[in-house]
């Protein structure tokens, strides 16, 4: 009973306490009423920056994070007044239903524009989500077709689609076999075993028989896995020609130390989208075992000072120019250019004028931006080589600033 | 079309994975043998013993070899304290009821762990992590070798300390016979909590032994304590040499399955001699009829 009493009794204290809480709120929100500040745009960040994989989500946030930065800087969005984008962080935990569910907080805050969320699992699930209440989605990375192809109006990738970058990628490879004289003719593939790893791997089977590669066999395994002993035992049972790797940053880093702690070097590791093979980070901590590594990747023009600029800036934050942090970083900038036209926070008009987007000003080697069913037709991946260190653009030839190494030199 | 030259290293690599299967199976073996109760806590203990591990080396900088005897004891310590203050009061004397209470337990302490830490995967980069020892037909990972001996040097301090010490047999004669060890003046309560005390301690040493070349998560101790129970029944339930022997045959299956089935399935085999043993041989390999 004392204690049923106590819980009602309002000591002095409390009661000094809670008015002065009452006064703070009243002072501080005062000026907001009687000032009118330009309103912010509320813009949804949404990452997988918890879980598996986690590196990524971060390294995204990061990229979208700093295009706010500066867009507020210089004045925020003219046409409505220099008003502000205002980020709204979420994390998707590295799964599509907490993704989803993320998706719906956003929607309740408010947001007009959602930019992400890194992959292609929960890409699928996050547009759906998205469409549902009308938020423009633009998605950064999640390179999986199924993401442009459901009809979803809503919906827009700025970087190439999976079919585009394979195309690129084995077209890339043909020639780079054919210039050396076709030295490789077997194939193994690594991949992780969700949307992107499996999807890749597929598209893989089908078409590399037909342009005069044998697959030999296709290994799939978990995220995350810590230990590649027994995969890298059957590459070198095999003794495969290419090695063709598909899988996040983790996985790609262990599976690239393993093979090279168990001495195993095939005439070359020709990955497509490889979580780590164009990745300043692991060239910088793993140099032996990322020499040589090719990769076909998203990839920003070498030539353009703002992306110089912007790899200047994020090495400051002691972070790695990587492309999750320079997509994201684009794709934040593709929605500014859109809320400039649209000169509205309303999200149907934001999705109008993304439709109608011919944006030109980005530093990718893409042209100016034309989304047909949601897809930017003029995104392409360009093919990356880790030599004496760097990360060097071997295809295609006009940004191309090294020669590719091919075959590999034994170990 | 398999040489070998494959064979033989998924063999050895399968070895040194089930020496720490080996490890953690003979901490639950002994528990089970003296408290004939199942403790389905241990995997979350494990767990928390790799975060403290984590720690100590993302915190402090201790190696986590050198930070093996400070995780052996603060394991050690855990575990006394919870079969002496939890697990012994809440059961009265029941043992569906310690199983319960050690069910709540790991409940409790992943959820905690979840809440503290986040469910990120979270590993540590030690100078010798792939640092590799050539033996001729095949390379074995240092920590995976030092991994393996440690383990096989933990199981024997563990048999001389069961065979040799006068804790080793007051904890033999009450596994035997719990009224008569009272009887003959063996403070039952403190032998109890000894025993799940060394269980955990072994837990310890695992954490120590596995972070160089694993990870750590909230969910780490599922994969672990699923694969323990199999080695524990395999082997015998509280049979010493058994969880030994059971450890490796257990590791090298999972290694093969993982080369001839896939990364995927390679657990299968484990699951599938689970239900063979269950099936045909009750008692395990080493186990002594009920």
């Amino acid at each position: 009973m004392t204690v049923e009493r106590s819980r009602f009794r309002v000591s002095r204290r409390r009661f000094l306490a809670g008015t002065a809480i009452g006064a703070a709120a009243g002072v501080s929100g005062f000026p907001a009423i009687l000032k009118a500040q330009p309103k912010t745009i509320k813009v949804g960040i949404l990452h997988p920056v918890t879980g598996p994989i986690a590196p990524s989500g971060q390294q995204c946030r990061l990229g979208a994070r700093l295009a706010i930065e500066t867009i507020n800087a210089n004045g925020g969005i003219a046409s409505m007044g220099g008003a502000k984008l205002e980020p709204i962080y979420a994390d998707a935990q590295s799964k599509p239903d907490v993704g989803v569910a993320e998706v719906e907080k956003l929607n309740e805050a408010g947001v007009s524009a959602i930019v992400g969320p890194f992959a292609s699992g929960i890409a699928l699930a996050t547009t759906q989500a998205a469409a549902k209440h009308g938020i423009p989605h633009i998605v950064d990375v999640g390179v999986v077709d199924q993401v442009v192809t459901r009809g979803l109006t809503n919906t827009f990738r700025f970087g190439p689609g999976l079919s585009k970058i394979v195309d690129t990628a084995l077209q890339n490879l043909v020639a780079l076999n054919d210039q050396a004289g076709k030295p490789a003719k077997t194939v193994m593939i690594v991949h992780e075993e969700s949307a992107f790893g499996a999807g890749m791997a597929k598209t893989l089977n089908e078409r590399l028989p037909g342009m005069g590669f044998e697959v030999l066999e296709t290994i799939s395994h978990a995220n995350p896995t810590r230990d590649f002993n027994n995969i890298a035992l059957k590459i070198k049972g095999r003794n495969p020609d290419l090695l063709i790797p598909s899988n996040y940053y983790n996985e790609f880093v262990l599976l690239a130390r393993t093979l090279r702690q168990q001495k195993i070097r095939p005439k070359a590791i020709y990955a497509i989208l490889g979580g780590a093979a164009s990745q300043y980070r692991f060239v910088q901590e793993f140099p032996d075992a990322a020499e040589f590594i090719m990769d076909c990747n998203h990839w920003f023009d070498p030539r353009n000072p703002v992306a110089l600029e912007l790899k200047k800036k994020v090495e400051a934050e002691k972070a790695f120019f990587s492309y999750e942090v320079f997509l994201n970083h684009e794709c934040v900038r593709l929605l500014a250019d859109a809320l400039e036209r649209a000169a509205s926070a309303d999200r149907g008009a934001i999705t109008q004028a993304l439709a109608a987007s011919g944006w030109s000003n980005h530093f990718m080697p893409y042209g100016p931006t034309k989304f047909v069913n949601g897809q930017n037709e003029g995104a392409a991946p360009v093919n990356t080589q880790v030599l004496q260190k760097d990360i060097k653009v071997i295809f295609p030839k006009d940004f191309a600033n090294a020669k590719p190494v091919f075959p590999a030199p034994k170990a | 079309m398999l040489e070998f030259s494959i064979l033989l290293p998924a063999i050895l690599n399968g070895l040194t994975t089930g020496a720490i299967y080996a490890l953690i199976a003979l901490g639950l073996t002994l528990i089970y043998g003296v408290l004939h109760i199942i403790n389905f806590a241990h995997g979350s203990l494990l767990m928390l013993a790799l975060y403290g591990v984590f720690f100590l080396h993302s915190l402090f900088g201790v190696d986590p070899y050198l930070a093996l005897p400070i995780a052996a004891l603060a394991l050690f310590a855990v575990g006394y304290g919870l079969q002496r203050f939890v697990i012994g009061h809440a059961s009265h004397g029941k043992d569906e009821n310690i199983l319960l209470v050690t069910l709540g337990l790991s409940v409790i302490i992943e959820n905690l762990a979840l809440y503290l830490w986040r469910s990120d995967t979270r590993t540590i980069e030690t100078p010798y992590s792939f640092e590799v020892i050539d033996f001729g037909v095949a390379f074995i990972a240092v920590p995976k070798a030092i991994a393996f001996i440690g383990a096989l040097l933990v199981a024997a301090l563990l048999w001389l300390l069961m065979t040799r010490t006068d804790l080793g047999r007051a904890i033999r004669a009450l596994a035997r016979e719990r009224q008569g060890a009272r009887l003959v003046g063996i403070n039952v309560e403190h032998i109890f909590a000894m025993s799940f005390g060394i269980g955990c301690a072994c837990l310890g040493i695992a954490a120590c032994l596995l972070l160089p070349s694993f990870y750590v998560s909230p969910q780490v101790g599922h994969a672990f304590v699923l694969v323990a129970f199999t080695v524990v029944v395999l082997g015998g339930m509280g049979s010493f040499v058994g969880a030994l022997l059971g450890g490796l045959i257990i590791g090298v299956t999972e290694s093969l399955g993982g080369l001839f089935l896939g990364e995927s399935l390679g657990q299968l085999g484990i699951f599938l001699i689970f239900i063979i043993v269950l099936l045909f041989r009750p008692n395990g390999l080493l186990g002594q009829r009920v």
